[in-house]
This record gives structure tokens, sequence and C-alpha cells, in this order.
């Protein structure tokens, strides 16, 4: 019943890892070729592959481990889907219900582990439930704020010789979730009308415009207005990344254009983004002269640290899409004077320092050379998956995202072991697509052992792993606030990737000068059918900048080791 | 601020694990809470006393209309509304301490309902501070051997009601 239910609803692949709760459920999965499971060697990896192709497709990707330690493994990648909102459903093995609360052989009670990293989840109680909780897994979790759902389904819930009716239905109502279809009529036109007079404007925008199929409205409502448009580290993409319009990413390591542009607006429209304190700094000298739109699906993120002048409840696509309605309708015009001395403004900041790293003369290559490199070579249409470190946010500032979910990274929850995984998942469903994972030699070592996996399903992805011998993003903490004491920062005894990856049955390549770059690097891409790991040789002293002073407003930053707004 | 939040459940298991476990995950604090089934089985009625501003009360709110078991919250405190709490203590009593206990009781129209020869058990319905007010009150005179309290019900006044 449950692969039943499962190609019901569509699914084409499954992520997983079989034991003793789930032989039923795999014996099923043996007997048909509707739904395709992917044997990962870790479930971590299982969770951020349904995860991955959530993020790249919209809908929801599937998971299913086995009870206990199966479970648990596959916590870290639930509470990953969970803090960047993405709609997953993860099915879990439980011991037999007789069994529940007797310290049973490989029981853990994952309703209550998963309770709070998850939207929602289910116990299994009776057969017949199978078709219908498995369809409200999924309304749930991809309607709304989309998140993540766990059905934990005890062993003797799907005994094969146990028999009974199946019906999978077509829709489900549940009187106590009703996610909300479109945003306050008037509320948007308070929005419109303080946009039209806004002198200094900018737009915030976050996931929820990726994750809300949202950003041709945002495209067509930025070029209506002449607005600039900052999009944070989930929202990358949904506005295109070599527009004039754009100005980068905002926050922490934001640009210094957008973070001196948040700072001094006098209106924010925030789309889809949660004011997150990586993006907000200290939230009482946040943007002191902005008046704030605040456009969000889930009333909970708005007024949660920032206080918004006009929330408007609703979807981002729908509530966009009557904005820009109720813009041609109106018959005010943006104050186009005040745009152009504006952009003037923020055209100074730009060329103040518009992304400029030093360039070493030593051969040492530079992280950043490697990405705008791999911008080149793919023409900003790869879809890139990266881990969790100084190299995720070279990536988030030097690749150009023309288009939406093609940038992958774990944002809310930072998990290393990420971006291998989630390279899988996309190439596994975008076989013909460019897909690469930009990754830090620390990183990779968490979910190293799914280039096993890749071999298995043939899953040519590319990893670029920026080697600079150290958890680099750690150590440059140590560095700015530790008197460059590398507690436990150094990787001394890496392995030899070239050999590791040749072992797994794949291509290694080491890169050290920046005079190969270009050539391996196409060269890479040119071997369509081949996993090619690129252990590149990176500046091990390399920060990453602009970089925002803790506690301070959005426009104070360090712009380079010797240098503060 | 205190504030009474009334919350309308599905009667699932798990469900007010749910809502207990909100409060500790955001560390927003319980000082009360009760809960038991409606006149509709499928429903159960939660009410819960916390403190906190503004801004944290509302974001309570809103996180725990997020819950997908939750069908309904208000804060009964934003209106006019009836709080009780009922409470059971138990008093050493003998000798002339008996109508000394006694007339307090009746002061504070509580129901002795059980007695032995050594101890009053004492049965006290109100507002959580009258029942504050009646072990201060005791304590001057009784020695209390034990004390349990239901925490906090609330209901709106009027005609508004708490329903699907
Ligand atoms: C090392 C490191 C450094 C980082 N540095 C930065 C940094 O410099 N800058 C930065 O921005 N981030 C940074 N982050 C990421 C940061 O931690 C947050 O994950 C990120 O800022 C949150 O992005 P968001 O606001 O777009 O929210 P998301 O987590 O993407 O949340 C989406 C929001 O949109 C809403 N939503 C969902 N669907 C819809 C819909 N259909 N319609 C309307 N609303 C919807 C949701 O309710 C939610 O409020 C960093 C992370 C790491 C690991
Ligand atoms: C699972 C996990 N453990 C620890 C951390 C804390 N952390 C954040 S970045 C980082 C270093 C990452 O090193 P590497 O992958 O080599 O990337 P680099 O910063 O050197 O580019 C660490 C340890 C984390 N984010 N995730
Ligand atoms: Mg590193």
């Amino acid at each position: 019943m449950v692969v039943r239910a499962l190609r019901d609803e569509g699914v084409k692949h499954i992520y997983g890892y079989p034991g003793g709760a789930l032989l039923h459920v795999y014996d099923a999965l043996f007997q048909q070729d509707d739904v395709q499971h992917v044997l990962v060697r870790h479930e971590q990896a299982a969770t951020h592959m349904a995860d991955a192709y959530a993020r790249a497709t919209g809908k929801a990707g599937v998971a299913l481990v086995t009870s206990g330690p199966g479970a648990t493994n596959a916590v870290t990648g639930i509470a990953t889907a969970f803090t960047d909102s993405i709609p997953m459903v993860v099915i879990t093995g439980q011991v037999m219900s007789h069994l529940i609360g007797e310290d049973a052989f490989q029981e853990t009670d994952m309703l209550g582990i998963s309770r709070p990293v998850v939207k929602h989840n289910f116990s299994v109680r009776n057969p017949e439930e199978i078709p219908s909780i498995i369809k409200k897994a999924f309304y749930i979790a991809e309607t709304g704020r989309p998140g993540p759902v766990v059905v934990d389904i005890p062993k003797d819930m799907t005994t094969p010789t146990d028999r009974y009716p199946y019906e999978y239905p077509k829709s489900v109502k549940l009187r106590s979730y009703n996610p909300i279809s479109r945003g306050h009529s008037g509320q948007i036109r308070k929005a419109v009308d303080m946009m039209l007079q806004a002198r200094r404007p900018v737009i915030y925008s976050g996931g929820g415009v990726i994750m809300g199929d949202a950003s041709a409205e945002l495209t067509e409502l930025a070029k209506m207005l002449n607005f600039p448009v900052t999009n944070t580290l989930m929202g990358l993409g949904g506005y295109p990344g070599t527009d004039r319009q754009f100005v980068g990413m905002l926050g922490m390591h934001g640009s210094y254009e957008a973070n001196m542009a948040m700072h001094h607006a006098d209106l924010i429209l925030a789309i889809g983004a949660r004011f997150d304190d990586r993006v907000t700094n200290a939230v009482d000298k946040f943007c002191p002269t902005a008046r704030i739109v605040h456009i969000d699906i889930d009333p909970a993120s708005i007024s949660k640290t920032v206080r918004a002048d006009v929330p408007i409840v609703g979807p981002s696509k729908v509530v966009l899409e009557e904005m820009i309605e109720q813009i041609k309708d109106s018959k005010k015009q943006p104050d186009a004077a005040a745009l152009e001395t504006w952009w003037k403004q923020i055209e100074e900041w730009r060329s103040r320092h518009g992304g400029r790293y030093e360039t070493a003369d030593s051969e040492l290559m530079k992280p950043q050379q490697v990405i705008e490199m791999l911008s080149k070579v793919t023409g900003g249409d790869a879809f890139v998956c990266s881990d969790v470190g100084q190299h995720q946010m070279f990536a988030a500032q030097y690749y150009k995202f023309n288009k939406p979910n093609r940038w992958i990274n774990s944002g809310g929850l930072g998990t290393m072991g990420f971006g291998l995984p989630a390279a899988m998942g996309v190439k596994m469903n975008f076989p013909d697509a460019d897909v690469a994972c930009v990754t830090g030699e620390g990183s990779i070592q968490m979910n190293i052992q799914e280039l096993s996996t890749c071999k298995q399903y043939d899953l040519p992805v590319k990893v670029l792993c920026l080697n600079n011998q150290s958890l680099g993003m750690v150590r440059q903490w140590q560095d700015m606030n530790y008197e460059s004491r590398h507690s436990q920062s150094y990787m001394k005894s890496l392995p030899d990737f070239v050999k590791l990856v040749e072992a797994y049955g794949h291509v290694g390549m080491k890169v050290d000068k920046y005079a190969d770059l270009e050539g391996a690097m196409r060269e890479a891409f040119s071997l369509k059918d081949r996993l090619v790991f690129m252990d590149i040789a990176v500046d091990p002293f390399e920060h990453v900048y602009p970089m925002q002073v803790p506690r301070g407003a959005m426009r104070d930053m360090w712009l380079s080791k010797t240098e503060r707004t | 601020m205190r504030h009474i939040i009334s919350v309308l459940l599905e009667n699932e298991p798990g469900a007010l694990s749910r809502v207990v476990g909100l409060f500790s995950q955001r560390n927003y604090n319980i000082e009360s809470l009760t809960v038991a089934p409606t006149e509709d089985s499928t429903l159960s009625r939660l009410t819960v006393t916390t403190t906190g501003d503004d801004r944290v009360v509302e974001q309570i709110t809103k996180q725990l209309n997020k819950l997908i078991d939750v069908v309904k919250v208000v804060d009964l405190s934003e209106g006019e509304h009836i709080e009780r709490e009922l409470m059971m203590i138990k008093l050493k009593a003998n000798g002339q301490m008996r109508a000394e206990i006694k007339r307090t009781c009746d002061i504070f129209r509580g129901q002795i309902i059980d007695v032995t020869p050594n101890t009053y058990t004492v049965q006290l319905v109100g507002a959580s501070d009258k029942l504050d007010a009646f072990i201060a009150s005791l304590g001057n005179m009784a020695s209390i051997m034990e004390v349990v309290r239901s925490g906090v019900s609330g209901i709106a006044r009027g005609e508004k009601v708490l329903s699907l």
C-alpha cells in the first residue's frame, strides 16, 4: 500500500536505505517498476537527495529509512529541509506496534525526535489509513509554507498477507489547516501607494520567491518600477544575477552596495524572506529610515524579528501579480527623479567595492577565481549545489545565477555534507543539465561515501573541491575574533582525493595553478558521462569579504583584512 | 504581561506534546496548562497561561496556529473573560485550629471535602489570585500538608465563543 500510494502520488524516485522494519516495503518495491528506489550509502544522503530534488523542482522529494539508527541518521537532513522550508516526505520504519514503548530492537521515538524539525508528522495506527496519510503528508509538505513531513510506519502495518481496501484520495481537506491563497487587497493597495512614493526603495527577496515560483513576477515588478533588488542567500536566482538592477546578496557576507542600500533605504519591500539574523545584523540598528512592507505566506514570519509597517500574508506569486495589476491601473508613477538620484548613489557604492578581491601575484589561486571560472564555463546556467563554509559564500557571491532553483545550498542550518548528495538528487532528475558540487575538503568528507552511489546510478556530477587545507570559515572567525588561534581548524592528513575518487571508479583531477584551471574545468564538463572530482588548491589564507561587523548595523562591514566602513 | 490563551485542538495522540514542545522549543514560558476533551469528542480544549511582551505573545499565537493539530486559538486576555482554577489543599487541623480554618474557608467560599481527626481537605474554586490569597491567609495559622491546583481554565464573557 505504501508503494502503491507513492506511485499514485506520481513519485518517480525515492531515496533510501533498507532495514528490518521496512523489509515488507522493500519487498513491494522489488515487485514493481513505477517507483525507482535509489540506494544511498548513508541515510543523511537520502534526505539531502530528496531535499535537493524539491529545491530544483518545487515538488516534495521522498526518502525512505528504517527505524532506529536509520531514522536518527535522517534527522540532520530533515532539520536541513525544515529550516529552509523545503517540502519533503520522509517515511520511517518503526517496530511492530505492540512493541512500541518496550525499548524494542531498533526502536526510537521518531515522532518525538523529529517533532521540532518537521512541519508535521504522522504515525500509522491502522493499515487502511496509509493512502490517506500519505496523501495528507504530500499536501501538507507542499502547500502553504513548505516543510518536511515524517510518516512513521510500524512494521505490522505493512504485512503483505493482510489485505485492506485501497483507495488513493484525489484531494484532502483538513479542518485545522487551510493554507492562504491570496493576499489582502487593501494591504496590497497600501503597499503600492508607499512604493510609488518611495525615494530610496529596495526589494529584498528570499527563498519564498524561489519556492513560491514567483521569480518572473518579481522581475516584472522590479523592471516596471526600476527598483534595485537584493537577494538573500536562499533567494539567489530569484532575480537575474547579471541584470543591472541586481545589487547582489545582502547580509553578513552581502555586497557592499546591497548592505549600504538597505541601510539608507526609505522603503524595503521584503518578499518571501524572513529577516534572519545573518541578514539584519543588530536588529535595533537595522535600516533606521525604512518603512517595511513584508509579503510572506507564513504570518509567523512577519514581525518576528523586525516589525513590518505593512504586513501582507499570502503566496508571493499571487500577491505580486496583484501588485503589478494595481500599479498598471494606478494613475501615479514611480518618482523617476528620486530614483535617478538613488541609482547614482548605488552605482557609486557599487564602484567603491563591487565584489573586488585581491589577486595574489603568486601562483596561489583565489577561491573567487575558481567560482568566476565556473560561472564562465557553464554560462551561469548550471545547477550549483554547495556545501557549507567559505566556498559556499564565494559561490553565492561570484556565481551569477540567472535562473531560479539552480542555487542549491543549506542556508538556515548550514549543514556540511549537503553538497554532494544534493548534486546527486538534482542530476538524477536533470540528467542532461550541468550539475556542479562546490565543496571544501572539510565538507566533502562528511558524505564522501556517496561517490559509491554515484557509481551505481551513473550520476556524472562535477565536484569542485576548493581545497584550502582547513576549515576555512572557522579559521576566518578565529583570525578575526581569537587572535588567529587556529584551534582544531586545520585538516592535516588529508587524503589524496584523486586516488580516492579513482578508487570509487571516477575521474580525479588535481589543479594547483590558475593557468591550468580553465582547461581542466572545460575538460571536466566535456566528460558528460563521468563524474569528475577536481581537487583545486586555493589560497588557505583567504577570507570572505565583505563581512558585517558583529552587533553593528547593515552598513558596518569589513571590506578586506584591513579596511572597514 | 500575563495572558490566557485558549486552544481548540484535534483530539489526536501526540497533539498535546506538539503544543508543549512548541513552548519549550521556542523558549516561551508556561505558567499553567489544562487540557480535556470537549462536548465534541474529536476536539480538546486547552488553556495555557503565559507571560511575555506583546511581540512574544503575538508569536505564540501565530506559532500555535501553525501547528497542524491546532484548530483555533484565542488570547482570552484581549477581551472580557472569566478564569477559574480549582484547588484542593490538605491542612493539619486539630483542636481549636479546626474552627479557625473553617471560618477562613467560609470567607473564601471554600468547602471542606474530607476530614480526619487531624486533617481537613479543602476545595476552593476561583481566579488564581484568590487561591493565592487563601493559601497566604492559611499559611499564618495552619500548616499546609499538600496543595494541588488544576491550572487555569478560561472562557470569554458574553456571546463570544471559541468553537469550530
Ligand atoms: C556560512 C553561512 C553564511 C551565511 N551568510 C548569509 C548572508 O550573508 N546573507 C544571507 O542572506 N544569508 C546568509 N546565510 C543564510 C541564512 O542563515 C538564512 O538561511 C537566510 O538568510 C534565509 O533566507 P530567507 O530570508 O530568504 O528565508 P528562507 O529560509 O528561504 O525562508 C523563506 C521565507 O519565505 C516564506 N515563504 C515560503 N514560501 C512562500 C511563498 N510561496 N510565498 C511567500 N512567502 C513564502 C517562508 O514563510 C519564509 O519566511 C548564511 C548561511 C551560512 C551557512
Ligand atoms: C555538520 C557541521 N558541522 C560543523 C559546522 C561548522 N562549520 C561551518 S563552516 C565549517 C568549515 C567548513 O570547512 P570546508 O568544508 O573545508 O570549507 P571552507 O570554509 O574551508 O571553504 C565548519 C566546521 C557545520 N556548518 N556543519
Ligand atoms: Mg576548507
